[in-house]
């Protein structure tokens, strides 16, 4: 066992794990009795009928290999594959997230450069900041009165706070030196942002930015769940709607695989922009 | 001394205290410093050393008093006056090559990524860094390799006045010996006019043409400047046989260790506060002995200017 190294051992405690929640999982589901042993009563009762349980880990296997093996179905409005739902996901995430990025980045760097800035902007910041992005919503849906951009709206404005208070923050905290090193070689505002305090600003941004995309994935499956139509989260809902726990339990699974993604995405530009002092 | 090439005219800083009253660091410093002159300054902590280094490099700006370098006022850095900073300041997301390629760009924008490359990989072989860690970034290097790399883009740059706050106040004394024969080697291959700050009286004797003294603050002023008499090659192991070596070092120790505290706190009263120069020589000027100080008996001259 000592031979093995720490994530060779990590990962098969990880498995033993998964093996071992999946059975207590399917063990925990009481089977359904067979009619030939219901008593006269029972069966007049309605005691025959299969009841609504959670389904065992198996069926959702099985429903997410249907689901996988075709993710791109689409039979109509409410039944299109896994694969398209999540698509109508991101591009709605992508697109909100990117727009406020780039008001955030901007915005974030003025701030951290001007303290004058930074005083008149901070009230403001730490109003809005806490207003769950949900309460948006019907501010949104009245004003643009399209679902699709009300939604897009709504990841725009949670993501838009970490990344502006990050964006401060780091251009803020450029040590004085490097800033020296600017002046002294001459450098304009323009090249000094771009060679000097982007690059020195760029681990604490990067991470305000992995903040959002992590949040605005949290509020995507809420924003949908209420504009509807299409995406992940309307799809949770719909099969809530259909009864089909297996569905939701396969579709919840898949929120959280697409949401690791994402995030690790971010944490690979987090290393490339990464520096030791 | 007006129209030496680098001239600072009544310099005076003062800083808000807090209490009402301003605290004056220094007040109508005046000195020279003549092209090609390596001159260090030498003094006490908060006697306002790096306060006119900071002027020099054009960072921060003087309460009165203006610096004339090269016939023109100094204000705001400028590309002329190249700056090695204490913690060598290296952009620590750009390898040691990069940092310097840095500076030669913004010094030379005409020129083709290949001749700044080129340029820069010389000078960093000529403090002695080459091959691959050349291409390591500043955490990878050692202090000394860092602030190897921190001369290199400040002497790549070919500034007029080269600026250096301490240069090798982080280093230990092997390395910084090291690289103080790398700074005498690259600095006699060029005309470099440099500019100072230590705290090391060997260091200073080592490397300078001209020793400032400055008084102990607040009214810092610099009270003398020694000239160095010992000829140029020097090596640290020759110059202490050389008879004017202790004669200077003993002057300089004696001046900080009880002078500097003596004249501190002397008001300039609108005079202006040039340095008093020194020069000690025990081989050359035997007859001249006009000391107005016992304590260095018949070897020493003074020169009131």
């Amino acid at each position: 066992m000592d031979r093995l190294s720490t994530n060779q051992r990590a990962a098969i405690l990880s498995f033993v794990i998964l093996v071992l929640g999946l059975f207590v999982w399917e063990a925990a589901i009481p089977a359904q009795k067979a009619a030939s042993e219901l008593t006269e009563y029972e069966r007049l009762t309605g005691g025959g009928a299969p009841k609504a349980g959670v389904p065992p880990p198996s069926q959702v296997i099985v429903k997410a290999w249907e689901q996988l093996s075709d993710p791109f179905y689409d039979a109509g409005p409410n039944d299109k594959g896994i694969g398209i739902q999540i698509a109508y996901s991101l591009y709605r995430v992508l697109s909100g997230y990117f727009l406020a990025a780039l008001v955030a980045i901007p915005i974030g760097f003025l701030i951290g450069m001007s303290p004058v800035a930074y005083k008149a902007l901070n009230p403001f910041i730490q109003v809005l900041r806490p207003i769950s992005p949900l309460a948006w919503m019907p501010l949104a849906l009245f004003i643009i009165q399209d679902s699709n951009a009300s939604a897009i709206f709504v990841i725009f404005i949670c993501s838009i706070w970490p990344m502006l208070i990050n964006t401060a923050f780091g251009v803020a905290g450029v040590r004085k030196d490097w800033v020296n090193v600017a002046r002294t070689h001459e450098l304009g505002p323009i090249r000094t942002a771009v060679t000097v305090i982007l690059p020195a600003a760029a681990p604490t941004i990067v991470t305000g930015m992995r903040i959002s995309i992590g949040i605005a994935w949290l509020v995507i499956v809420a924003a949908e769940m209420l504009v509807g139509g299409t995406g992940i989260g309307y799809y949770v809902w719909n099969e809530w709607n259909n009864l089909d726990l297996t569905s939701v339990i396969f579709s919840i699974l898949m929120i959280g695989v697409v949401g690791m993604a994402l995030d690790a995405a971010f944490g690979r530009l987090q290393r490339a922009v990464a520096y030791a002092e | 001394m007006s129209n030496a090439f680098l001239s600072i005219e009544n310099l005076t800083q003062r800083f808000p205290s807090g209490k009402g009253e301003d605290l004056t660091v220094f007040e109508n410093a005046s000195f020279g410093i003549e092209k090609g002159e390596f001159v260090c300054i030498l003094g006490h902590s908060g006697c306002g050393k790096s306060t006119i280094m900071n002027i020099l490099a054009g960072l921060a700006e003087p309460t009165s008093g203006v610096v004339v370098m090269d016939g023109k006022e100094v204000s705001g850095p400028s590309l002329d006056r190249g700056v090695v900073f204490q913690n060598y300041s290296l952009l620590p997301w750009l390898s040691a090559l990069k940092n310097v390629t840095f500076g030669v760009a913004a010094r030379y924008p005409g020129w083709p990524a290949a001749k700044v490359t080129e340029h820069s990989i010389q000078y960093l072989a000529m403090v002695g860094l080459e091959g691959d860690t050349i291409h390591r970034k500043p955490a990878q290097l050692s202090g000394g390799m860092r602030q190897r790399v921190s001369i290199a883009r400040a002497f790549a740059n070919h500034p007029k006045l080269l600026l250096l706050d301490e240069p090798f106040g982080a280093l230990d004394a092997l390395t910084r010996g090291t690289i103080q024969d790398e700074l005498l080697k690259i600095w006699s291959g060029t005309s470099q006019t440099v500019f100072m700050i230590t705290h090391d009286i060997d260091e200073a004797i080592l490397l300078a043409d001209r020793i400032l003294l400055m008084t102990n603050g607040p009214y810092a002023r610099v009270a003398e400047s020694v000239e160095i008499t010992i000829p140029r090659p020097r090596r640290r192991d020759e110059i202490i046989d050389h008879p004017n070596y202790y004669a200077i070092r003993n002057h300089l120790v004696h001046f900080l260790a009880t002078r500097s505290r003596e004249l501190a706190g002397q008001q300039a009263r609108g005079e202006s506060n040039s340095p008093r120069t020194v020069r000690i020589d025990r081989l050359g000027d035997a007859k001249a002995e006009d000391s107005d100080d016992p304590r260095h008996g018949s070897h020493l001259r003074a020169v009131n200017q």
